[in-house]
């Protein structure tokens, strides 16, 4: 909105006259998709808020059932967290491949990027099956009922982030990287960054803090 | 064996038993319906009208188009909630000295469940979207808003969760618990039907739709603007209407997750809000209402908008105060997420906990009532000419000060102990959401509907439809204020006191009254329709408006600006007409317009697939459907061919027209 | 109008503010509403009034816009401050009327209020009785209810009496309330509940002293006597339940009820929470399904009562 002109009227006829009332070039108001994704992710970014309160209410309400710190292996999370902080330094390479017009580039490192999520997706449901048959599965309480719900809805945004990626390989290859694509690859970075901060929130709320005493 | 297993797989718990046949008000209703649905669909057959509603409308992704659409669901909608709430007012006037009325409790609890979910979701928030895709671009100077298919995608979402709250009418049944679904009474355990299944889906889908679009407006206000629009050159309806998106964008999610939190303790065992093993039914009421009151300023802001419109339009008057109106709108905006535990003082809190919330609700009437003076002295030294849109915001004035007053008062936690569920309670939420919100809508109907269909309502039956309303609002809901004083609390299907009756007949009479309000407006449409031509507009401004959406013709071209505007003040149009503005009349360009497509009704009617599917556990169906949803979703990703421009030419030929209209109308 | 003449001295005090907060409103909405009139009249077109198509700001008018409602809020604000506090449901009352404050020495009533499907039961734990959906109590004695529910969230509101608080499972809500005259008034759950809401009613019998004894006396000689095993029998879903007497109670009916271990084998809640607060893990006690060992080691009694010895006034998830 550069042409935002701050006119000042004097009310009198003849300045008015001089106004311009309107465009008479083809006026092109700025995309808003990047703008538009961006707060569709702060929405998003409230569920998981929703989610992080729950935990904060039910999060010691073990029911007579195990706690985090009996359950928590931090060595996995601490390998999972990597994985998935890798992963967005590897979305960042692809950023800069794209920047660079380079589209083999990019879809190498897309392709890694989307590896090291599918690497952290499977260590994540390697915990979940452990906890299932350890008999903390998450009708055991109101604690585990939290927990999976929101380390399980961010697993979801990142298994949905995958489906993404796969399928904009597919478009890269198909179009290469025409205006469209990149605007979809930024969005697909913001929601990628996002998954990492919010799993860094994950990470030190859930387990971290779980396994204090 | 293997057979039952494979009819459980793909009916899950849909049986014949399902089909209420038992009830002759449901079976009588449904034969109305379907009597009613073949002579429409059969009168669209008739007329070979699919191909032009499927062209023209339902893929359309034009606001305009889009807009009308939301306001034909909210209008049908209505019915629905109304003959809920009609049905209500006779079971409560009837069932007194052991009589059980005609109602038994199990369908009367769903009676009014429906009536509040159909009422906000599927009534009032359609028709405060539709009025804002309408309006919102074009009084912005903008050609479409941001996301044109996300429009589309989203309006059908929205009708996808009414037609799943519909089905539930026949198939099955609704929530029994109340329009919030508290658990432990929606629990699994207390709710063990389809009722609640439906209650979560319908409102998932519709909430899909409500975000998206919450979205959509937004961006569109923030970056498509007419040039030299700055933030405090928006009108006041646009300003409300960029704050109800910001509160609908931040409240929505809260909704989903805490609704599909209770999904899951219904359906896979989760302990989030049950009794035992440490959920806490607490945590479920506060989500609510942190949703669910930004939800009620949802509604009422864009109201306010549209009264701010229409009294300094027919008041012939500059908007009083427009900064402090603005001011006073984002004020409430912020508060409205200050306040939610006024919903349940009685649940226990201590005394400072529920004071600050009482205090914060009250300090909401701020700037609420600077609103309402701000109007006043609009008005104040005005020309006020008393079209019906300037009728309703005259009912509204004097009706909603007086909802605000019981709502200050029922913020005062100790009368809030007393006056808390209460019929007191019922009447004071009545009054301001229909003394605000849905005069306000008819306000907004009135006064822009000769800019979407290029003529004016019918007069009369506006006043008829507004006087009937007041006037049955009136014996409607005064009465239910005296019986929350005396002590009657609500949803009660029968009473024992017959000195309460009286009170209820009145009520009943009012909502009869109410009824042939609606009727009215009914005709209205309807006679405005045959005497379209006495009542055409041929200028684009019938009411000598003041912003721009009444610089272009009625109906406005679907490009609504041939050359985007350039704004110099508040009131564009005014300062326009003012300095003699002249309109082009050559020059054209090419204009660059977005396609219509069918992905948004594809994907809504499949997730209304995947909804009715997850309802009756139809485990395959559920199935199938979702990876349908994905591949559909993908599928349309791949189209890069959504664009297209006017010609030149094509424009001109428009424009040419409307030179021809305005020359006839001098 | 039973909200604008209550019989308990708390509904007395609520009704009060109703009053004094409606008339505060008023001082600006008769204003409004009279200027509304008076300006539609005044300048409807065709009456020639004043015009000023471009006025539109007034920076005193709009000082008064602002400033008279936020007087009348600090006002109304105050009053909601001080009476929120003093109105508390939670404390104990002070006074028994205007004119009365309570006397020295005198205990509260201790009612314990369970709401079921969908009938009321009421312990007196002071007189060892139980009843269903009749509670009675001796005028001009403050009462504390404590308040739970069996699963389904209702209200208990007697509108006569005070104002009402929610009851939900697994927590205790308290309220504070005294009768002033004699009489029989109406008790219901102003929360929906369910199917058998609209007769989840019951009596509320105001007694002097003698007639309450009478009343006690009257329960006392039922035959019924209020076991776990009878308890859960009632607490199957049932509209319209009759008026009940049990002449006696189990001494941990109500505790079990309120801890929802009202099973053997169940571990209550209010040890649960202890042990989490103690950081001990559940085998401590040897086998957690043991509830009677646990209560009869004596070092753990102590562990837990001390953990537990406010949870008297432990309030809800609002603090």
């Amino acid at each position: 909105m550069s042409e935002i002109t701050h006119d000042t009227l004097t009310g009198s006829a003849e300045d008015g006259q001089r106004l311009q009332f309107h465009e008479t070039t083809e006026h092109h108001p700025e995309t808003g998709t990047l703008l538009g994704f961006w707060i569709y992710l702060m929405s998003d970014c409230l569920i998981f808020a929703s989610l992080f309160a729950t935990y904060g209410v039910l999060g010691r309400s073990y029911a007579h059932g195990p706690t985090g710190q009996e359950l928590f292996d931090l060595p996995l999370v601490a390998m999972n967290t990597t994985l998935l902080l890798l992963s967005s330094i590897t979305y960042g390479f692809a950023m800069l491949r794209m920047q660079m017009g380079r589209l083999g580039g990019v879809m190498v490192w897309l392709a890694i990027t989307g590896l090291l999520g599918a690497g952290f997706l499977g260590l994540e449901l390697y915990e979940f099956h452990h906890l299932i048959t350890e008999d903390a599965g998450p009708g055991r309480s109101a604690f585990l009922s939290s927990f999976f719900a929101l380390v399980g809805t961010h697993g979801l945004h990142v298994l949905f982030g995958i489906v993404w990626l796969v399928t904009l390989l597919f478009q890269l290859k198909k179009h290469g990287l025409i205006a469209e694509n990149r605007r979809r690859l930024f969005c697909l970075s913001m929601f990628w960054h996002f998954l990492d901060v919010v799993w860094i929130g994950v990470f030190t709320f859930v387990y971290l803090m779980g396994v204090l005493p | 064996m293997s057979e039952l297993d494979l009819t459980k797989l793909i009916f899950g718990r849909l049986s014949w038993e399902s089909i209420p046949f038992h009830d002759p008000i449901l079976i009588g209703t449904f034969i109305m319906v379907a009597i009613g649905g073949t002579a429409v669909l059969g009168f669209i057959t008739y007329k070979k009208a699919w191909g032009y509603l499927w062209h023209e409308w339902f893929t359309s992704i034009d606001h305009k188009k889009i807009g009308i659409m939301y306001m034909v669901l909210g209008l049908v909608m209505l019915l629905r909630g109304f003959a809920d709430a009609i049905m209500m007012r006779i079971q409560q006037a009837w069932a007194f000295g052991g009589s059980e009325g005609y109602l038994p409790p199990h369908h009367y609890d769903q009676i009014f469940t429906a009536h509040g979910v159909i009422m906000i979701f599927f009534v009032a928030m359609p028709l405060i979207t539709g009025v804002m895709n309408y309006v919102v671009p074009l009084q912005i100077g903008a050609r479409d808003v941001a996301f044109p298919f996300l429009n589309n995608f989203s309006f059908w979402m929205t009708t996808g969760g009414a037609v799943l709250v519909m089905a539930s009418l026949f198939v099955g049944e609704f929530a029994k618990t109340g329009w919030l679904a508290y658990p432990p009474l929606s629990g699994i355990i207390k709710s063990p039907g389809v009722g609640v299944d439906y209650y979560i889906w319908a409102l998932q889908i519709a909430g899909v739709g409500t975000l998206l679009s919450g979205v959509n407006l937004l961006v569109t206000i923030v970056k498509m603007r007419a040039p030299g629009m700055s933030l405090m050159r928006m009108p006041v309806f646009t300003w409300t209407a960029l704050c109800t998106n910001v509160l609908i964008v931040a409240a929505f999610p809260v909704l989903t997750a805490v609704l599909a939190m209770l999904a899951l303790d219904r359906y896979a065992d989760f302990a989030f809000f049950t009794t035992d093993l440490g959920g806490n039914v607490m945590m479920y009421i506060n989500l609510i209402w942190i949703w669910g009151h930004p939800e009620v300023y949802i509604l009422i802001l864009p109201a306010f908008g549209i009264f701010s419109e229409v009294v300094s339009t027919f008041s012939r008057k500059r908007l009083f105060g427009y900064a402090s109106m603005v001011y006073a709108t984002v004020v409430i905006t912020v508060l409205s997420y200050l306040v939610w535990l006024h919903h349940f003082f009685t649940m226990g809190s201590g005394p400072t906990v529920n004071s600050f919330f009482g205090i914060t609700t009250m300090i909401i009437s701020i700037p609420t009532g600077a609103k309402v003076f701000n109007w006043l002295f609009t008005m104040y030294r005005g020309r006020i000419e008393f079209e019906v849109p300037m009728l309703w915001t005259m009912g509204f004035i004097i009706t909603f000060v007086i909802g605000g007053m019981t709502g200050v008062l029922l913020a005062v936690p100790p009368a809030d102990f007393v006056l808390h569920n209460s019929l007191f309670l019922v009447a004071h939420f009545h009054n301001v959401i229909i003394g605000g919100v849905l005069f306000g809508l008819f306000a907004g109907i009135t006064y822009w509907y000769p800019k979407a269909f290029g003529y004016k309502l019918d007069p009369f039956w506006g006043k008829m439809s507004f006087w009937f309303w007041t006037i049955g609002f009136y014996f409607a809901f005064m009465p239910l204020y005296v019986l929350g004083l005396m002590g009657v609390t609500r949803r009660m299907n029968k009473f024992d006191d017959p000195s309460l009756q009286i009170w209820f007949v009145i009520a009943a009479f009012g909502a009869v009254l109410i009824a042939i309000g609606i009727a009215s407006f009914l005709i209205q449409l309807y006679v405005s329709y045959r005497r379209r031509d006495e009542l055409r507009d041929d200028s684009g401004d019938p009411w000598h408006g003041r912003t721009l959406e009444w610089s272009t013709s009625s109906p406005p071209p679907y490009y609504n600006f041939a050359f985007t505007p350039r704004v110099h003040d508040l009131d564009a149009w005014w300062q326009m007409k003012e300095h003699g503005y002249q309109r082009p009349t050559g020059g054209y360009l090419p204009i660059h317009m977005p396609k219509n497509t069918g992905a948004g009704v594809i994907l809504a009617g499949i997730s209304v697939v995947l909804g009715f599917a997850l309802i009756w556990h139809m485990w395959l169906l559920a199935g199938v459907s979702f990876f349908a949803l994905l591949a559909v979703t993908i599928g349309h990703t791949f189209n890069y061919d959504r664009d297209y421009h006017i010609p030149a030419d094509e424009v001109a030929g428009i424009e040419a027209e409307r030179t021809r209209m305005l020359a006839n109308h001098v | 109008m039973v909200l604008m003449s209550p019989s308990g001295d708390v509904a007395a005090q609520q009704r009060d503010l109703i009053l004094w907060s409606t008339f505060l409103m008023l001082l600006v909405i008769v204003p409004v509403i009279i200027m509304a009139v008076v300006f539609a009249i005044r300048y409807r077109a065709g009456n020639d009034a004043t015009y000023k198509p471009d006025w539109d700001h007034s920076t005193v008018l709009e000082l008064v816009i602002w400033g008279a409602p936020l007087l009348i809020i600090i006002a109304l604000g105050a009053m909601t401050w001080v009476s929120t506090h003093k109105l508390d449901p939670y404390r104990p009352l002070e006074r028994i009327d205007a004119g009365r404050p309570v006397p020295e020495g005198v205990e509260p009533l201790v009612i314990e209020v369970v709401s079921l499907d969908w009938k009321w039961l009421f312990f007196y734990p002071e007189q060892g009785i139980a009843t269903v959906n009749e509670l009675a109590a001796p005028v001009d004695r403050p009462i504390r209810f404590k308040i739970t529910s069996e699963r389904v969230m209702n209200s208990f509101f007697i509108p006569a009496l005070a104002g009402q608080i929610y009851s939900m499972a697994g927590m205790e809500t308290k309220l504070h309330a005294v009768i002033n005259k004699p009489g029989v008034y109406d008790g219901f759950s102003a929360n929906y509940s369910g199917a058998g809401f609209s007769e989840m009613r019951f009596k509320f019998h105001g007694l002097s002293d003698a007639d309450f004894d009478a009343w006690v006396a009257k329960v006392k000689a039922s035959p019924k006597t209020l076991t776990h095993d009878i308890y859960r029998e009632l607490a199957l879903p049932s509209q319209s339940h009759r008026v009940t007497y049990y002449a006696s109670a189990d001494d941990t009916l109500y505790h079990d009820i309120l801890n929802r271990c009202l099973n053997e084998g169940d571990v209550c809640m209010d040890e649960m929470m202890a042990f989490t607060e103690l950081g001990l893990p559940m085998c401590i006690a040897g086998d957690p399904q043991d509830r009677k060992a646990r209560r009869e080691d004596n070092e753990l009694r102590e562990l837990l009562d001390l953990t537990m010895a406010d949870d008297s006034d432990r309030r809800s998830l609002n603090q």
